[in-house]
């Protein structure tokens, strides 16, 4: 059904349709208006969530929301106790944000992908892009945050002598001083663009297949869109636990002083 | 599908969503845990305790139980001994009483002997006078032979 109501530009047509977002402005100044909207959409949702099982937090008998919210917490605190073992107030609070904000966006994933756009198309909003983690400026917004709070505890706590030290002398000595300084930023340098790209490439990778499900007579699109789907809970799911848990680990790293 | 000014917009949102969780969400949700988990271990060193002493009572109950039953059984013991005792006395003062009685019954069948004796002597006295004044009727004088009457009523007062 999908393809005749964008009949115009055939298939290619309405894969590009489904992957071009709301935008206004030109050159470096656009601004995804989607994912703008959906992804501070999930972030309130989140924040409205939490914070009313936060309100009602009480140490006796909880209730079902907070049992939720608190298994989640729970969660979250126990792979952060596990990898990081300084003293921080931000890191948890850090990780708990972005696993729940990432999860709430790739679930976004698992929304039917004419079913937005449609409506929107009502209005006359003519593109929709409802996955704010199928734009590379939503995953490096978060990894390159998580980057520069990298580079802000490694300065904090190693000094910025002891950072540079750091930077320059390892790992082969300060004979190779210029081969440790390009293999250390290539090392840094890795962290964000890794972290934003495997999220990215995936909820991208997983949206395309949505799509092309999409292109199928109905009669055969549940019977691939659903086993998908369902499989792509896991990937959500493991995509927002992995990029956690590596900010995690990167800002343990940066904790750690030689 | 490039970097744009989206970006900037997107880690201003994603700073304040993380601020906010860090101030308002994550340290009562940690506190209220940390409470519970406080309660839950008191809760249990409770129990703990309380078994503890209810061991203790249930030992204590045992020996007062033991002491007791010593108490009892000697008790029962000293009554039976005590007992035996008076048991032993009144045997001892029923025997007497009877000697007692008996003997008084010999007095008195000894008295009552005496007395009947006496009767029947006075009597076979009388008896043998009468017969004796039938006998004699003419030559007895009574006043010329008392000498031999007394005489033969002391003899017979002998015998």
């Amino acid at each position: 059904m999908a393809s005749e109501a964008h009949g115009s530009g055939g298939a290619t047509g309405y894969i590009v349709h489904h992957l071009t977002p709301l935008k206004i402005g030109e050159g470096f100044w656009t601004f995804n208006l989607d994912t703008f909207f959906f992804s501070a959409f999930l972030g309130f949702l989140f924040i409205y969530i939490f914070k009313k099982a936060a309100d009602k937090a009480v140490s006796g008998v909880p209730g079902p929301l907070q049992n939720f919210v608190e298994m989640i917490v729970e969660f979250v605190d126990t792979q952060v106790k596990d990898s990081f073992h300084g003293r921080s107030g931000l890191i948890a609070p850090l990780a708990l944000t972005i696993f729940c904000w990432v999860f709430l966006m790739n679930t976004m994933d698992l929304l039917p992908v004419d079913l937005l756009p449609a409506i929107a198309g009502i209005f006359g909003i003519e593109y929709l892009r409802v996955v704010p983690s199928t734009d590379l400026n939503g995953t490096f917004a978060m990894s390159i945050s998580v980057f520069f709070l990298i580079l802000f505890y490694s300065i904090k706590v190693k000094g910025p002598i002891g950072f540079a030290k750091e930077m320059l002398l390892t790992p082969f000595g300060p004979w190779m001083l210029p081969f440790n300084l390009l293999l250390k930023l290539v090392e840094e340098l890795a962290k964000p663009i890794s972290l934003g790209l495997r999220l990215f490439g995936n909820m991208y990778a997983g949206e395309l297949i949505f799509i092309l499900i999409a292109l199928l007579p109905w009669w055969v699109q549940p019977a691939l869109s659903f086993p998908w789907a369902v499989f792509h809970i896991l990937i959500i799911t493991l995509q927002a636990f992995i990029f956690m848990v590596l900010t995690i680990v990167y800002l343990s790293l940066a904790h750690e002083d030689h | 599908m490039s970097i744009t000014a989206t970006l900037i917009g997107q880690m201003i949102t994603f700073a304040l969503l993380v601020w906010f969780t860090m101030k308002y969400v994550w340290p009562p949700l940690t506190q209220a845990l940390e409470e519970r988990k406080k309660k839950i271990a008191d809760g249990l060193a409770a129990a703990e305790k309380g078994k503890h002493e209810m061991e203790l009572a249930e030992k204590k109950a045992k020996s007062a139980l033991k002491d007791a039953k010593e108490q009892a059984s000697e008790i029962v013991g000293l009554a039976q001994k005590r007992a035996n005792e008076l048991a032993e006395e009144r045997k001892e003062a029923a025997k007497q009483e009877g000697e007692r009685i008996i003997g008084a019954a010999k007095a008195e069948i000894e008295r009552e002997v005496q007395q009947a004796k006496e009767q029947l002597r006075k009597q076979v006295a009388v008896l043998a006078i009468s017969a004796a004044e039938q006998i004699l009727k003419k030559e007895v004088d009574e006043n010329k032979h008392k000498d031999i009457i007394n005489n033969l009523d002391k003899q017979l007062g002998q015998a």
